[in-house]
């Protein structure tokens, strides 16, 4: 147990603000990929078959592909997108991006492909009464989305926005690849300094069974607490 | 855009993509039987069982497959003991270590998957069966069996996937599967978005093959 100290003799508190890092990573992943489901839900929805496309490509791709690959794709492409946009504005400098942010944006790009599909298929299952009312009467747009459809959208999407959750807080572990120190990174380090892998990759499931058990009884809190009534 | 070597690394990838397959195809047959294992002790009337059963598909569900690979290609290694068994032959190869914790962790979603197939078998097929006198073990092959395959079926299929994808996790345990290749050229030219189209879209390809052999498995097991 002494290799869990916290201080310089244990990993304690090395472990412990891994744990917060997964987290930060993982809520920032997670407001990344509501802000892209605002943006392909519509698409998805729309009249426009081009619209379409682009809203089922998004999310065919993204789900098709291992996250891996897609992590890979931003950690070796990112700084040169980013680059390559710079030297149009001007700037020729080697811009190198922060891992935080480079993790939190794959991953976000991730869950914000699964969080469209359940966004889609809530506003699909409202009934159809409940638009042509709120047309009937004569609601402006920000009344009728804001006041009518979300609030039923959210309770028919929180369950399966909680499966979302569970699966974007897994995979942050992946991100460890690209060297941010999160729970993964850290027992990577600890265990190879250590020479302690089981007990390391153990603890950070451990970790990992605590964070995923708070974050669904949370979550079974406010389903029921949306669910009043029903 | 760099067309040439698109057209140079897809031998590579292709190459790579059967290990993927081979992996995919392992742990998928292992993880059926641990599934259809533990999802029988779960519907089981033993309160043991079930808790124990239910302990183990939370467990694998609950943390990332990347801890548990870590776990068995890393950590198991430490444990002396093992090393004088036969067990160590298996676990020395990173191969095998990934096909167990695959297996492990598909198993453990399948079981969810198939108890809930069992679940809603309805009682009246398992009495009828009773009164007219089959053995448990004909009740469980002609009754439960066909109903719960045809009821997991598109859950199942999910799973496939979701499992082609875990598969890539192969990679950070030094084996060459098609997202280990792809990371290889990637680092070595560092043209991510050319290498990610061709390894993308054979994922992609994959998807889209077992996605329509569900597919056609679940119509031609529905009998409407």
């Amino acid at each position: 147990m002494e290799l869990l100290y916290f201080g310089d003799n244990g990993w304690g508190d090395e472990l412990f603000i891994a744990t917060l890092m997964t987290v930060a990573v993982s809520i920032t992943a997670m407001f990344i990929g509501f802000i892209f489901a605002l943006i392909f839900t519509p698409l998805k929805l729309s009249k426009f078959k081009l619209f379409n496309f682009i809203g089922n490509f998004y999310t065919t791709v993204i789900r098709g592909v291992p996250e891996l690959l897609v992590i890979y794709l931003f950690f070796f492409g990112g700084s040169g997108a980013i680059m390559y946009v710079a030297q149009i504005f001007g700037y020729y400098d080697y811009i190198e991006i922060n891992a935080f942010i480079t993790g939190a944006f794959s991953i976000g790009v991730i869950s914000g492909a699964y969080s469209t599909e359940v966004f889609r298929g809530a506003i699909q299952s409202i009934d159809k009464g409940q638009f042509e009312a709120s047309k009937v009467l004569g609601l402006n747009k920000y009344i009728y989305f804001f006041k009518v459809i979300m609030p039923q959208m959210l309770r028919l999407a929180l369950p399966n926005i909680s499966n979302v959750w569970q699966i974007t807080l897994k995979d942050t572990s992946l991100i460890s690849v690209t060297g941010l120190v999160e729970i993964m990174r850290q027992s990577y380090i600890a265990a190879g300094s250590t020479r302690e892998p089981l007990f390391f990759y153990s603890f950070a499931a451990v970790l990992y069974l605590f964070l995923t058990y708070i974050s669904m009884k949370f979550l079974n809190r406010l389903e029921k607490n949306y669910s009043r009534g029903f | 855009m760099d067309i040439d070597l698109m057209i140079t690394s897809l031998p590579k990838l292709l190459n790579a993509t059967l290990v993927t397959l081979k992996l995919l195809s392992a742990s998928l047959f292992f993880g059926l039987f641990i599934g259809l294992f533990f999802a029988i002790l779960r519907v089981a009337k033993n309160r043991f069982l079930n808790i124990f059963s239910y302990s183990f598909s939370y467990l694998f569900r609950g943390t990332p497959l990347l801890v548990q690979i870590f776990i068995i290609y890393f950590g198991l290694g430490q444990i002396d003991y093992l090393k004088t068994t036969f067990l160590w032959s298996i676990l020395k190869e990173p191969y095998w270590c990934a096909i167990i914790a695959f297996s492990l962790n598909t198993g453990a979603y399948t079981s969810e998957i198939l108890r809930s197939a069992f679940e809603t078998i309805k009682k009246g097929y398992i009495e009828a069966g009773k009164s007219l006198g089959l053995k448990y073990s004909t009740i469980f092959y002609k009754i439960h069996i066909p109903i719960a395959v045809k009821q997991s079926l598109p859950a199942y299929g999910n799973e496939i996937i979701l499992m082609m994808k875990g598969t890539s996790l192969a990679s950070t345990v030094t084996l060459l599967d098609l997202t280990g290749v792809a990371k290889y050229i990637i680092s070595t030219t560092f043209k991510p978005i050319e290498v990610f189209i061709v390894a993308g879209g054979i994922y992609l390809i994959m998807t889209f093959i077992f996605h329509n052999i569900i597919k056609y498995l679940e119509k031609k097991f529905s009998y409407q």
